[in-house]
């Protein structure tokens, strides 16, 4: 790890003026940050923690019904408060490992937007509402290809909105070795139609099944899925071929239909 | 009524006390005043030549002591290999040089090129950030049977190619062994391949080098199962330190699992610079450095052969198997694919014909050398795995297949050179038989089935040579060292004892085991004795503990010095009840003269060694200490019989372990709950090899699992809990405990069991599949269930 100023503010206006520095970081619960800085492969010159800001933090119920998270809330109070949102709170106690839920965050992990996270499958198949210190942007906007989002430098996710739908499920097939998703389905069955969000296996990393909404808007049955999506452009590595990550799509959006049915 | 002291009692770990508390002493919570510390610079290219190496703007960083480079070492020796193979041509293995940090060519990614030593670890790898090295990059040599085909890269320019050795084993038995075939009645051929694993031990690798310039004498703390072999090794054969001005110390060891065997260039390289620069220099691997710098195990492809007459008798194996060495030999290495292996093909099986070639090859990879089990389970799996195939192909079933060709008579000699001395593999399969509940099988199955799943049964039996190994022997197949061990036992005035020995525990549990051995040889209590080991200026020259050896042999010298101390003791208490020696009995802690009620405690009569007032000092000398070296006259040969059911989601292709059951004979045992331990961990990394651990190398030889973000580690929730038996023992005949290892033997036992089940959940699901390879992941089984 390289040398670095470190600034611990108690307000979002503080971090966003911390976060002007050219080279700074924002650092949520240090979950893919400080890994790769023990690595060497980041050496922010100044890393700014989120954790202290008290308006960033914890769940609640907005007034249009949708559960609203602190951006520096962290995976394991997600799991323990969003009971108003069974299977967002289920998507939130499968991450990782007890030690990655007491510490990761949903801001983290949206800005972050890993090809293989859970929380972006959540986000974009409940059409979430990401709101940073600057503005409000649709999960439909947000979610721009692999490790790419619609921020902006040292712009901030201080909170998601989700829309509560009738019926949700989230399907995650673990990659053998890290437990990130190999691939990850999220099913969200809203009262305008149904909304699929794949993470793990897309080149362009997570991105809606539209087939398969059109046919679960019309039917929503674990038999109305369609069949496996192409293969072209879907990630091939040691843990799984293109036609693998594929076929586990049809699988897994099948499995969240017949569980949330 | 289980005991609850001496051989056969279960007391709990007492070193546990310390591992589990946090107050263990690692080589890496030791740290010596004014140490400096040394990063290395890997090459991060698989293969290449050193065009230049400039140091001018590393030097200038703050903190640097002193960068070494190759040119440093010129003069100084190579880490040496252990065991000299003979090839099929009576010639020696090609064997090349190994430096301590690259001269003129990097092999393989994580050879060092340039050793920083600094003030501080990150001041250390600032400065190596700053070297600028120029390679000139060759073509990586990493498929095996590329790597032999004519005109290929070789790996190392002064060699004839990348051939290590072409061994044929028992090349005289070769024709017989070819009209054997040509008369079967059945052959069943099985090509497949031994996954490359990465050790992964918890505590990386680590060395601290010092050096006394009053004395002149050094000092290496390392991370080794055996520091007397590190001392003799890199003394002699890289330093050219005598054992006297040299001591090893390796402390508490958080697991080796073969891979703390070898003596790594990090060892020599501190213990060089210490010396050089005068001060302690410590070397701590990361994580990620262990995956590119620990040796690798296993990495063999084979092919199979298994010849059968018309009634299903076994009359011959053949195989044909390429080994990977990496990019040099690590210690033992040469070892493994040969002695280790071709000596096992036999397994429990009275196969009248063995045949077994390897070709041992150079590639740009890691060294490959020993891990638990080391060549056994390459034999298990390969010979398990083609037993099954051939039952299936017959139409046969595989433990009835088995149990025809069990060896049931002992001794028993193979036609592959080793003789085993007891065993009962009908009484393990009994064994095994009454845990698996085999009648309720298709039950289970059909539940499965009801939920959408495929459920297996796989079982297999294995036999190991371990307890390694008479010293005669193996010098004749090659080994550069004896293999005996050693024990001091000193008792001290008051009745305690220490006893010193060359075994080195990296958690076996040595200092709970060892003990109660003793305490059941003397009749005292356990807490009387307390075990020493680990470091060179304690302990007699030993060589230390992998092969399951430490019981069987280091606990054999153990015995054997404490039969002194007794013979000894018998003499004082002779003197002191006035008695004849014959008629003196040691029992409970005492001694007595038979026929009487005379008796004096053990304590008196040690406390009159050490204050001889009233002492037979004409013929025996006061003091009370003994020393003795244990060479053991065969192997052991522990077996068993394994079985493994699974359920496989034929939507996903991911295998679940459902049950495992293990029936071992181990012979004696002295400690059940430490066996079970043994045993427990040893299934566990089998299951890590058959479902998970792959260690991956693309074609420019860079490893594909470097991190545990892609080498898959087995996790607590992907195994069951383990049915464990070992009530089948017949004792090994050879030692005086009748002990047999117990280390290895999950390891190499249960492997095939859960590649058998695997392939018969598959076939139930109407899948014509005959082999899948290892790791059984989710996506090779789909793929397969592809077709």
């Amino acid at each position: 790890m390289y040398n670095f100023e470190f600034e611990k503010p108690s307000t979002t206006a503080d971090a966003v003026a911390a976060l002007a520095d050219e080279d700074a970081s924002a650092l949520g619960g240090g979950q893919t940050l400080l890994p790769t800085m023990k690595q060497r492969l980041a050496s922010p010159s100044k890393v700014v923690s989120l954790t202290g800001i008290s308006e960033m933090q914890g769940v609640c119920m907005g007034d249009d019904g949708s559960v609203c998270i602190g951006g520096a809330t962290t995976h394991a109070a997600v799991a323990a408060g969003a009971s108003a949102y069974p299977a967002l709170a289920a998507l939130a106690g499968g991450i990782g490992d007890p030690a990655v839920r007491a510490r990761g965050t949903v801001g983290g992990s949206l800005a972050n937007n890993d090809p293989a996270a859970c929380y972006p499958a959540g986000a974009l198949g409940s059409g979430a509402t990401i709101v940073t210190n600057a503005r409000e942007i649709a999960a439909d906007d947000y979610f721009q290809g692999m490790f790419t989002t619609a921020l902006d430098e040292g712009e901030i996710i201080t909170e998601v909105r989700f829309p509560v739908p009738e019926a949700a499920n989230y399907q995650k097939f673990e990659q053998p070795a890290s437990r990130f998703a190999l691939v990850g389905v999220y099913v969200a069955k809203y009262a305008d139609g149904v909304r699929v969000a794949v993470t793990g296996a897309s080149e362009e990393g997570v991105h809606r099944w539209t087939a398969a909404e059109e046919a679960l808007s019309a039917n929503f049955s674990a038999d109305a899925v369609p069949a496996a999506p192409g293969a072209d452009g879907m990630i091939a590595d040691l843990h799984g071929t293109a036609e693998y990550r594929a076929h586990l799509v049809a699988v897994l959006t099948k499995r969240a239909v017949a569980a949330a049915s | 009524m289980p005991k609850d002291s001496g051989i056969g009692a279960s007391p709990k770990r007492r070193e546990d006390i310390r591992f589990l508390s946090g107050t263990g002493n690692y080589t890496d919570d030791m740290n010596i005043n004014g140490q400096a510390y040394v990063h290395f610079l890997r090459s991060d290219v698989a293969h290449g030549r050193i065009k230049s190496i400039n140091l001018d703007a590393a030097n200038a960083m703050p903190g640097v002591v002193k960068i070494f480079t190759g040119a440093d070492f010129e003069g100084v020796g190579g880490i040496p290999c252990g065991w000299e193979v003979t090839d099929k041509h009576g010639q020696p293995m090609q064997e090349p040089a190994h430096p301590v940090l690259a001269q003129g060519k990097v092999r393989y990614v994580g050879d060092q090129i340039a050793a920083v030593v600094a003030e501080s670890v990150e001041q250390a790898r600032d400065a190596a950030e700053a070297i600028e090295v120029d390679i000139e990059e060759l073509p990586a040599v990493v498929d095996m049977k590329a790597a032999l085909e004519e005109g290929a890269t070789k790996v190392h320019d002064d060699l004839t190619s990348n051939l290590c050795y072409d061994w044929g084993f028992v090349e005289e038995n070769k024709p017989a062994v070819e009209a054997a075939f040509a008369e079967a009645a059945h052959v069943t051929t099985l090509e497949l391949r031994n996954n490359r694993l990465i050790a992964n031990p918890m505590e990386p690798r680590v060395a601290i080098g010092d050096f006394e310039r009053a004395s002149g004498n050094s000092t290496l703390f390392t991370t080794s199962q055996n520091p007397h072999v590190i001392r003799l090794l890199m003394g002699a054969f890289v330093l050219g330190i005598p054992e006297h001005k040299l001591r090893v110390v390796a402390p508490d060891v958080g697991g080796g699992f073969g891979t703390k065997i070898f003596h790594y260039a990090e060892e020599a390289f501190c213990t060089f610079a210490a010396k050089a620069l005068n001060r302690a220099v410590k070397w701590t691997s990361t994580r990620s450095e262990a995956f590119i710098s620990d040796a690798h195990g296993r990495d063999h492809v084979t092919t199979i052969q298994l010849a059968l007459d018309a009634d299903n008798n076994f009359t011959a194996v053949r195989t044909d198997t390429h080994a990977n060495m990496g990019a040099y030999l690590s210690t033992f290495a040469p070892s493994v694919p040969t002695w280790l292996h071709g000596t096992l093909m036999a397994g429990n099986y009275k196969t009248p014909l063995i045949y077994v070639n390897v070709k041992a090859v150079f590639t740009n990879t890691v060294p490959v050398d020993a891990y638990r089990g080391a060549g056994r389970p390459e034999a298990t799996y390969q010979l398990e795995r083609v037993i099954d195939k051939a039952a299936l192909e017959l139409g046969v079933d595989p433990i009835a297949l088995r149990r025809q060709n069990f060896i049931t008579e002992f001794p028993y000699a193979t036609p592959v050179a080793v003789e085993y001395d007891t065993g009962d593999y009908h009484g393990t399969m009994d064994a095994l038989e009454k845990m698996v509940d085999l009648s309720g099988f298709e039950a289970r199955r059909k539940e499965s089935e009801a939920r959408g799943k495929l459920r297996g049964f796989g079982v297999n039996c294995y036999i190991e040579a371990c307890g390694i190994a008479p010293s005669n022997l193996v010098g004749q197949l090659g080994a550069r060292a004896g293999l005996y061990e050693s024990a001091t036992v000193r008792v001290n005035a008051t009745g305690g004892l220490v006893v010193m020995t060359g075994s080195h525990s990296h958690g076996q549990g040595h200092e709970t085991a060892f003990p109660q051995v003793i305490a059941e040889m003397i009749g005292i209590d356990e807490s009387m004795v307390e075990i020493e080991h680990g470091d060179t200026d304690k302990a007699p020259m030993g060589m230390g503990t992998y092969g399951s050896r430490s019981l069987a042999v280091g606990g054999s010298a153990m015995v054997r010095a404490t039969e002194k101390i007794i013979a000894k003791t018998k003499k004082i208490a002779a003197h002191l009840l006035e008695a004849a020696e014959a008629d003196i009995e040691l029992k409970d802690g005492a001694f007595s003269v038979a026929g009487t009620d005379k008796s004096v405690a053990w304590g008196d009569v040690t406390l009159a060694a050490y204050v001889p007032h009233n002492y037979p000092l004409e013929d025996i000398e006061p003091g009370l200490e003994e020393t003795a070296f244990y060479d053991p006259a065969n192997f052991t040969y522990p077996s068993g019989a394994y079985a493994c059911e699974v359920e496989v989601d034929p939507e996903t292709g991911k295998v679940t372990i459902e049950s495992f059951n293990a029936a071992d004979d181990f012979g004696n045992i002295v400690n059940p709950m430490i066996v079970d331990g043994q045993v427990h961990g040893g299934i566990g990394q089998g299951i890590g090899q058959a479902l998970l651990e792959n260690a991956s190398y693309d074609e420019n030889g860079q490893l594909l699992s470097a991190s545990y973000m892609d080498y898959a580690m087995p996790r607590a929730s992907d195994v069951p809990f383990y049915g464990v038996d070992h009530s089948s023992q017949t004792p090994c005949t050879h030692n005086p405990l009748g002990v047999k290892g117990c280390g290895e033997a999950g390891a190499i036992g249960s492997p095939p069991a859960v590649v058998n089940a695997v392939v018969n959940a598959l076939r139930s699901g109407g899948h014509d599949i005959t082999h899948i390879d290892m790791p059984v992941s989710p996506q090779r089984v789909w793929q397969a269930m592809q077709g």
